[in-house]
């Protein structure tokens, strides 16, 4: 199989595709899928590459009724600015890993859903998963298969959508998907509170988080926690102000429009823990049990962030993988930094061998991205 | 579907009537039946003794949902009061290889909860108890047989409320909304309950019992909660949920808006959701429904071919705001009508009607409740078809549904009493759902496939599409003992059915 790992191969349609992959399932011979190749590192799987790169663009995009089909390899180029030429985006908001991982590739659709890549603004508008409609693909044996469709609501049958958001290609490769799109709010600000400790802002943000005003992003770093507000017209600055009121005597500095949307792309993309090499960690928990994990880690070295109110933690620093799941169990390891070990968490053993039958189901010869999330 | 508790499908006015067999249901394993005094015996051995029902006059009470036209009672039926209790009548039942159908509280319009006479019912009723409710991470944990509408009355002293709230919320229970995915009138801003729905703890059939998701926001590796959400009761039942929770909103506020022309109205629709302003909820009714209300309510609505009515939020200057947009996309249009609501009383009037829309239409006979979910862009010319086919079918139609996500509703109005109505209205359903699916919808949209759409799914998926699904059931439940005769097409899932028994 060494030879094999020089081998590219980049259908050009799905039905290319599926018969790329009756050849590979006969053979047994893994592939490693690929879009941009800016998220997931798979370098170290074994099998030929296959890119997503021309298996491309928009299949419709209607804004009057919230919905974009769009093939894998279409780039997040590409997609961005067509939506907002509409007033709208992918309220999910997906990150930009190429600062943090090194990647010189073109991000890609079909990669922010295979990785369920969700950003700050998760928090209220839910993550990818939430937003993919349907999905069409060709599973390990090669057959092209559809799942879910183009309508907000639909309980048509099992949704298969949910499993393959996050699957990272494991499952089988993204033909087509269904994503619903939603009008990006005009007018935004951000309201700054320096000098605090982590417990303060989880403590501001549950309090901000438990009013009305659709706060679109709670995170901290280095002492400073940040409130994103949004709004149409007038609700701006009702929101700030409330927000404000709220807050009583914490200082808080209003940053305006240009400047938040400089914040915040900076925070979705890690931007703080881009550029070095060392170990870099994605720890979900819940947000309360923030500041305590923060101080256990930094004791071990390095510096957190945290996104999502708290409940998103990011760790840089040299703890070892046991350390590091010893404090929070649902730990990912974005940036290896020289680490060993599986990057996904370990799962209960029920729950791994349900997620091992799934995989054996839609992949029976083991050939797409083989082992990558392997607990 | 808004508000309150509607009344379910009326189809079977007469209690004694026999069922109905257009929707074919498996004959009952003979093994299974032979064996009925041992399985509950069984059942008795583990579980408290008022647990267990075997009565027939009381499992009788269980025979069927609330597609009621299909009826059978079931060989026992088991009521635990704890995730332990569900377990150990799960691991029975997969012993003994006995079929198992979960019920929440049996609202489902889609026989989801339809037993058959070899099988157990697990009904999740007594799971009635709210675990922890937690603010300061935004969410609640109860167990599943609690009502939809009593988690948000636990939320409201907290300043928090759940979001999904279909029609029969005060009937129906998370395991049902679980097991559904259900929505409700709101989900055009909040979405359905997968959206809400952060972890559930789950009994697969063996009578193992996982933990799937939690209070963190996103799943560990594969996410298997997504795909138990929605399953129809295929994979496992849902004992305790971990539900995501929200801020109450400061107000709302519904404006009417009528139009002489139905693709105005639907025009409008799209226009409002293209403008940036995202409503709670954009209800259409059309003519035959608002007569219908008119008779009934007296909700006082405009005489015209169809009604909006679009409900945004906030504090009052911002409901005024987004009112003001709502009014000028709609002038460019002509509406015949545009009507502000001042205060709660008007807010009330213009609800009042599309509340009573359900008891409206019952009180012209009987009927059939469709749920079909079609582009928004195609909502037009799919209220153009129905007509027709109302032509064609000599039945009359009337729409009440959430239009800003495109969910129908059409009513199909029959006489239960009249020979082959029932028949001719379900032949007439059939028709326009497989419309839903021509201009790229779906055939459910909140309801569910059950037993009622089961025999459509191959007009909207392919068999390759079905089989990748039952594959999946599989994983989960390698002897279908789990709702096994829902959802999927009999022949299609016969061979999967087939292969169980004979292991």
């Amino acid at each position: 199989m060494s030879a094999d790992i020089s081998t590219a191969f980049a259908p050009s349609d799905e039905g290319e595709l599926a018969a790329l992959i009756v050849e590979r399932f006969r053979a047994r011979a893994p592939l490693r899928i690929i879009g941009g190749g800016t998220r997931v590192q798979t370098g170290h799987l074994p099998g030929a590459a296959l890119a997503t790169s021309r298996l491309a663009g928009v299949v419709t995009y209607e804004p009057g009724e919230m919905t974009l089909i769009v093939r894998p390899g279409t780039t997040m180029d590409e997609i961005q600015p067509m939506l907002a030429a509409e007033g709208q985006a992918l309220a999910f908001e997906p990150p930009d890993m190429r600062g943090l991982l090194g990647g010189n590739g073109a991000p890609t659709i079909g990669g922010v859903v295979a990785a369920n890549a969700s950003g700050p603004r998760r928090l209220l508008a839910g993550a990818c998963r939430d937003h993919l409609l349907g999905i069409r693909f060709v599973d390990g044996q090669g057959r092209i298969l559809k799942n879910g469709g183009r309508v907000m609501k639909n309980v048509t049958g099992l949704d298969l959508s949910k499993l393959f958001c996050g699957a990272h290609g494991t499952l089988g490769v993204l033909t087509e998907m269904v994503l619903k799109t939603l009008p990006a709010m005009p007018e935004r600000a951000t309201l700054a509170l320096p000098g605090l400790t982590a417990a303060e802002a989880v403590a501001v943000f549950s309090a901000a988080l438990a009013t009305p005003f659709e706060v679109s992003g709670a995170a901290y770093r280095d002492g400073t926690a940040w409130l994103r507000i949004e709004g149409l017209g007038p609700q701006l600055a009702y929101r700030r102000d409330r927000l404000l009121a709220l807050l009583g005597d914490r200082r808080a500095e209003v940053l305006e429009a240009g400047a938040t949307v400089d914040l915040w792309q900076g925070l979705r993309d890690v931007a703080h823990f881009a550029g070095a090499e060392t170990p870099l960690w994605r720890l979900l928990v819940k947000p309360t049990d923030a500041p305590a994990a923060v101080r256990a880690l930094e004791a071990l070295g390095g510096a957190c962030s945290l996104d999502w109110g708290g409940g998103l933690i990011w760790y840089c620093g040299p703890a070892l993988p046991d350390a590091v799941r010893r404090i929070a169990p649902h730990a990912t390891l974005v940036r290896r930094g020289g680490l060993q070990g599986p990057a996904f968490p370990p799962q209960a053993a029920t729950i791994a061998a349900l997620s091992a039958g799934l995989r054996r189901s839609f992949d029976p010869a083991g050939i797409l991205n083989p082992g990558l999330m392997e607990g | 579907m808004s508000g309150q508790f509607i009344l379910p499908n009326r189809i079977a006015r007469d209690e004694e009537r026999n069922p109905v067999s257009s929707i074919a249901m498996p004959e009952p394993d003979p093994r299974v039946l032979a064996r009925a005094a041992e399985i509950t015996a069984a059942l008795r051995a583990v579980l408290p003794d008022d647990a267990v029902i075997s009565d027939l006059e009381e499992t009788r009470a269980y025979e069927c949902d609330a597609l009621t036209a299909y009826r059978c009672p079931p060989l026992a039926v088991v009521l635990p009061r704890t995730t332990a209790e569900v377990a150990a009548a799960m691991r029975i039942c997969h012993d003994l290889r006995v079929p198992v159908v979960p019920r929440g509280a049996g609202t489902s319009l889609a026989g989801g909860a339809l037993p058959t006479a070899d099988c157990v019912v697990i009904g999740t009723m007594r799971l009635r108890d709210v675990l922890e409710i937690d603010t300061r991470n935004r969410f609640i944990r109860v167990q599943t047989g609690v009502t939809n509408l009593s988690v948000s009355a636990e939320l409201e002293p907290h300043g928090f409320f759940y979001a999904p709230d279909p029609s029969s919320q005060l009937a129906c229970t998370i395991a049902g909304n679980i097991a559904m995915n259900s929505g409700g009138a709101h989900c055009l801003k909040y979405g359905v309950t997968t959206n809400n729905l952060l972890g559930a703890t789950v009994v697969l059939t063996t009578g193992e019992v996982i933990e799937l998701g939690g209070p963190e926001m996103a799943p560990m590796g594969l996410d298997l909660m997504g795909l138990l959400c929605g399953s129809e009761g295929q994979l496992g039942i849902v004992t305790e949920a971990t539900l995501k929770i929200l801020p109450r909103p400061e107000g709302a506020r519904p404006v009417l808006i009528g139009f002489d022309d139905a693709e105005v109205a639907g025009e409008c629709v799209a226009r409002i959701i293209r403008s940036g302003v995202l409503p709670v909820a954009i209800e259409y009714m059309d003519e035959p429904c608002l007569r219908a209300v008119e008779a009934f309510a007296n909700a006082g609505y405009p005489k015209c071919a169809a009604v909006l009515i679009v409900e945004v939020e906030g504090a009052p200057e911002e409901i005024a705001f987004q009112i003001a947009r709502v009014r000028e996309i709609a002038d460019a249009l002509n509406p015949v009508e545009f009507r502000e609501s001042r205060n709660a009383d008007d807010a009330a009037a213009i609800w009042k009607g599309r509340k009573s829309a359900f008891g409206a239409m019952g009180r012209l006979g009987d009927y059939i409740c469709l749920d079909g979910t079609v582009p928004v862009g195609q909502l037009p010319y799919t209220l153009k078809m129905i007509g027709e086919l109302s032509r064609q079918h000599g039945l009359e139609v009337a729409n009440v549904f959430h239009a800003g996500d495109g969910n129908m509703h059409p009513l199909i109005l029959f006489n239960a009493n009249k020979p082959g109505d029932l028949e001719r209205a379900e032949a007439f359903g059939a028709d326009i759902l497989r419309l839903c699916v021509r201009v790229g919808g779906c055939l459910t949209g909140e309801h569910g496939v059950g037993i009622e759409k089961r025999d459509l799914m191959g007009d909207q998926y392919d068999p390759a599409d079905l089989a990748v699904q039952m594959e999946v059931k599989d994983v989960f439940d390698p002897r279908w003992l789990l709702n096994p005769a829902k959802v999927f097409p009999l022949p299609a899932s016969q061979p999967y059915r087939e292969r169980a028994a004979a292991e």
